[in-house]
């Protein structure tokens, strides 16, 4: 009896939590035939907003890649004092309420922040422009790779780089035939969160780069813009993105099931030091 | 033939080791896990930095701290097969041997006959393939010195016997100065020509196998060539005899001289198994029960009380041995060794 009641709850409130997360994304698509849902894409907002997103959550991609792996690589194959600190300090964005990484942000890169008399006498000025958005995007987005990639590079066996440097290799040739391939899956994994993640970034955007149309409106701002003055449209907005991340979750999918593992040959037996 | 010389002093995590040793032909090193050995290799590889001393292949440093050289693994013509082969992944063999070095590829395939799994990945093949993938990428690094760890530990007993038959042979067509290192005295035996004992990060000693197993220099060393080794005290000396009282109470006469406490060693193919006592010339007698009987190839291991004895298949036999059956074994003063515990 007491088994029966134990299952009944469970399947209801799994019930309840899957209509919970999937209701909302249903909604989007049936609010509005899809016809007229198709149309309402070809408007300027839309491609506008997609042309500022995919150009800013590419070039911060880019950056994260060049500046994320190596620091990653650092990261995971160092051991110093004070590495955990630092680990920690690299996530921080990844909990830092979005509101916080916009002030942030402008604090440090803004007119009157930190770098902001530098970045006046240099005649730059990034606030509330497409760069302001790449680096409100790189800002938030980066501690999801930088996070994995460690991991990634933590599972090469050590042995891996050793048995390469004994076969002639510097550290270099090492890096990009061993390591680099090695951890590529992991590094791929970590590449598609931090896209999806940039791309839905939102609050310290609007805060640190603003939402003017065609410079630095993103998808989410424009939903955020739209939903007041055309709502289906901030509906189309919607479902575009809930496409686009559907794809980027499958393709991580794809990328974590084809992975062969790193180790070949576990030994049963304790190394003999 | 190269030489290699390696004198140097290593700390590792709980302790420091000190290795002086020539390595010309095939050399070695057996000891308990946890002796520092895999270290020994990975600092003569220059994947451990030695805290002082030497290491040279002929004229050639490769460490000197003194002169503060210490060349990179890359820097140094040293083959190096790890325990579990460490065999790249996520290339085919062919390429995991091309890593070492593109210009003998296809005779080294060959000559290890791993041409038709050229195109597989590590995964898919067994422990003995793996090994020879790993010996051959050594080997196409043009190495001076050959380092094998622990080569037969990740295999099965079962595949390990040919193995190590195919790796003798193929170590004596290499020509190379090799240092193999090993917790197993019988695979020490079976593939080098020195062996030397390393405990607690010191070398015990070194010679040859048989040098080892007739006059251990210390307790480690006889037991790890497989001796019995029976702690007691000297408790009186004459007519060239010394007693020894065992810490069960028994006695036993070596002709060899010691005093104080000591490890009487006595190999088990010296001690022979009766159901009777024999009034002969062996001077030591233990009787007791039959405690296990092991079949090592067609010999039995017979363990009577603290000792192991072997006798043959044939023997073990005719005298109907079985557990729990009480027996003699005795052995002669002149097949004892005397080596003094500290």
């Amino acid at each position: 009896m007491r088994r029966r009641l134990l299952a009944v709850l469970f399947f209801g409130a799994s019930a309840v939590a899957l209509v919970f997360l999937v209701l909302p994304v249903v909604a989007i698509f049936t609010r509005v035939p899809p016809g007229r849902l198709l149309h309402l894409l070809s408007s300027p907002v839309v491609t506008d907003a997609l042309v500022v997103s995919f150009k800013a959550t590419a070039i911060a991609q880019g950056l994260i890649l060049v500046f994320g792996t190596p620091a990653a690589y650092l990261l995971a194959t160092r051991r110093f004092r004070g590495r955990t600190l630092l680990v920690t300090l690299v996530e921080l964005p990844l909990v830092l309420p979005p509101a916080v990484a916009g002030i942030g942000l402008l604090a440090a890169f803004g007119r009157f922040g930190l770098l902001g008399s530098t970045f006046r006498f240099l005649g730059i000025d990034v606030s509330f422009t497409q760069t302001a958005v790449v680096m409100a995007v790189a800002f938030v987005a980066s501690p999801l790779y930088i996070r994995t990639a460690i991991a990634a590079f933590e599972a090469v066996d050590p042995d891996l780089v050793a048995a390469s440097r004994t076969l002639g290799a510097g550290s270099t040739r090492t890096f990009f035939r061993v390591v680099l391939p090695l951890a590529a899956n992991g590094l791929a994994a970590g590449e598609s969160l931090a896209f999806a993640r940039g791309l839905g970034e939102f609050g310290a955007t609007i805060m640190f780069a603003g939402s003017l149309q065609g410079v630095t409106q993103t998808l989410p701002l424009a939903i955020y813009a739209e939903f007041s003055v055309n709502f289906d449209l901030a509906l189309a907005l919607g479902a575009l993105l809930v496409a686009i991340s559907a794809a980027l979750l499958l393709t991580l999918r794809l990328i974590l099931s084809w992975r062969p593992s790193p180790r070949i040959s576990p030994s049963v037996f304790a190394p003999s030091s | 033939m190269a030489t290699l010389s390696a004198d140097f002093a290593l700390r590792l995590r709980s302790f420091e080791l000190r290795l002086a040793l020539d390595v010309e032909r095939t050399v070695a090193l057996v000891g308990p896990s946890g002796a520092g050995k895999s270290s020994v290799l990975r600092a003569i590889a220059g994947l451990l930095r030695p805290a002082e001393g030497r290491i040279a292949l002929d004229g050639d440093d490769w460490v000197d701290v003194a002169r503060g050289i210490c060349l990179e693994p890359d820097e140094r013509r040293v083959g190096l097969v790890f325990q579990d082969y460490a065999l790249f992944p996520h290339l085919s063999v062919r390429a995991n041997v091309a890593y070492g070095g593109r210009d003998r590829v296809d005779e080294l395939l060959e000559r290890f006959r791993i041409s038709h799994l050229a195109k597989a990945r590590p995964r898919e093949l067994s422990g003995g393939e793996r090994q020879r993938v790993a010996l051959a990428r050594a080997l196409a690094r043009e190495p001076g010195v050959l380092l094998l760890d622990e080569p037969l530990a990740a295999l099965d007993a079962h595949t390990k016997a040919s193995v190590r038959v195919e790796l003798q042979e193929l170590l004596a067509g290499f020509a190379l100065p090799t240092l193999i290192v090993t917790h197993d005295y019988e695979d020490a035996v079976a593939l080098a020509g020195t062996v030397g004992v390393l405990v607690d990060g010191g070398l015990r000693q070194l010679g040859a196998p048989e040098e080892l197993v007739a006059s251990p220099r210390d307790p480690f060393v006889a037991s790890f060539t497989g001796a019995n080794l029976l702690h007691g005290r000297t408790v009186g000396h004459e007519n060239g005899l010394t007693t020894v009282r065992l810490e069960s109470g028994e006695l036993l006469y070596s002709t060899d001289d010691a005093d104080g406490e000591v490890g009487v060693v006595v190999h088990p193919w010296d001690i022979s198994v009766g159901r009777a006592y024999l009034d002969d010339s062996a001077l030591n007698l233990v009787s007791g029960e039959v405690g296990s009987l092991v079949q090592v190839g067609n010999r039995v291991r017979v363990r009577i009380g603290p000792l192991t004895a072997e006798v043959t298949e044939a023997s073990a036999e005719r005298l109907e041995l079985a557990r729990g059956g009480v027996v003699f074994a005795s052995f002669k003063a002149t097949g004892t060794r005397l080596v003094p515990l500290s």
